[in-house]
């Protein structure tokens, strides 16, 4: 009897570590593919999906706050290959990566905030849809501070206040 | 009339309890041990993984931020493995032919996931939100260690109760400014200025160790 209670307490123990449910990225043998993240079936909405697309479909007014989130994700999702400083000279192209062009090219400078958001949203050229990274408003975030790059792109460091050019001073050593 | 008790009655039972004694201890001491061990928290083994990839090369030579690829770990309970078209974001031009990345590109031309192995697991019975914990300022480095120098990926502390309790009784060393929260090396602080920081960013967002011990909190 004893020797029971023990054997059911023990099972209880593993049962409670790996309990008879299915988490993130666990397998699931209930299902042909053996996943337990199913893709949707087809013509499924994404819950939450009409607020989604009318993010994307309406511009944020431009804040100091939407360009800092700007510069955050940038870091993340696009310096890799578009470069710090937005001239298209990343790590990625270095190793190889059709470079992208610079964010001081006319053409980029003319093309309206909704292109850059479209062009995060779908991809464009060798550029992969960034669209499962980078969520609607933060691809706004990112179009603002692409414009804060060209600005940059496109001033001579002489052109800079006494303060920031000794910070770039200081940057640069 | 017979002695019933022989001369070494005594002796025996004696041995017997000094070696039940020793034998007692050894276990707890061993056992003790046993459970802190890498054998049992796999701290530093290196899993078999589909693909050998490289968290030096992409985290560390390139300097690729964490959240490029786990781009669920502000928002989500789970980090978040990147999908295969990620991979392929950049390895469907540079590394195209690598013998190495066969699975990944096998994967997109089959639309099955890839199967990598489990490296930071917890328990079922431990609640765990990766989003707090980044929203916070619990810096990836903190739990996955230097992840950043890691060529083949391995689990860089003890997921233990006793690892979690550490920080969730005393936080203040371990928190560091949220917008830097995927910054692997954090040589430059001291410990006077992890403390300092800790201590404000503790008052600013109300986090009361008195409570973050409460069983509820990782067990629900």
């Amino acid at each position: 009897m004893r020797r029971a209670t023990l054997l059911l307490l023990a099972l209880a123990a593993c049962e409670m570590a790996d309990q008879p449910r299915y988490d993130a990225y666990e397998p699931a043998p209930l299902f042909p593919n053996g996943a337990s993240v199913q893709p949707p079936p087809e013509g499924a909405v994404a819950r939450g999906y009409p607020a989604r697309a009318a993010t994307l479909a309406t511009r944020p007014p431009l804040t100091p706050a939407l360009l800092d989130r700007g510069r955050e994700r940038y870091a993340i999702a696009c310096v890799p290959c578009h470069g710090i400083a937005g001239d298209g000279d990343g790590v990625v192209p270095s190793r190889g990566f059709p470079p992208p062009p610079s964010f001081a090219e006319p053409r980029l400078r003319a093309a309206p905030a909704a292109t850059i958001v479209d062009v995060i949203t779908h991809g464009h050229g060798v550029m992969y849809s960034y669209a499962d990274r980078v969520a609607p408003a933060d691809r706004w975030a990112i179009a603002a501070y692409v414009r804060a790059l060209q600005t940059s792109l496109g001033t001579p460091a002489a052109d800079l206040p006494e303060a920031d050019r000794a910070k770039l001073a200081e940057a640069g050593r | 009339m017979p002695q019933i008790f022989t001369p070494s009655a005594d002796t025996w039972p004696r041995v017997g309890v000094g070696l039940g004694i020793v034998a007692v201890t050894a276990a707890i001491l061993l056992g003790a041990g046993l459970v802190q061990s890498a054998y049992v928290t796999s701290v530093d083994w290196v899993v078999d993984q589909p693909v050998p990839f490289s968290h030096l090369h992409h985290a560390g030579e390139l300097g690729i931020d964490c959240r490029y690829c786990h781009a669920g770990v502000e928002s989500a309970p789970n980090a978040g493995l990147p999908a295969t078209e990620v991979c392929m974001t950049c390895h469907s031009q540079i590394w195209t032919g690598a013998p190495m990345l066969a699975p990944v590109r096998e994967s997109l031309a089959k639309g099955e996931p890839l199967r990598w192995n489990r490296v930071a697991r917890l328990p079922d019975y431990a609640y765990f939100d990766h989003s707090i914990h980044v929203s916070r300022g619990v810096p990836c480095v903190e739990c996955h260690g230097r992840v950043d120098e890691m060529p083949l990926m391995k689990r860089g502390e003890p997921f233990t109760m006793a690892f979690c309790l550490d920080c969730h009784r005393d936080p203040a060393p371990h928190l560091r400014p949220p917008d830097q929260v995927t910054r692997m090396d954090w040589s430059d602080w001291t410990a006077e200025r992890a403390a300092d920081y800790g201590r404000r960013a503790m008052e600013a967002h109300h986090i009361e160790p008195s409570r973050l011990d409460d069983c509820g909190v990782c067990h629900r």
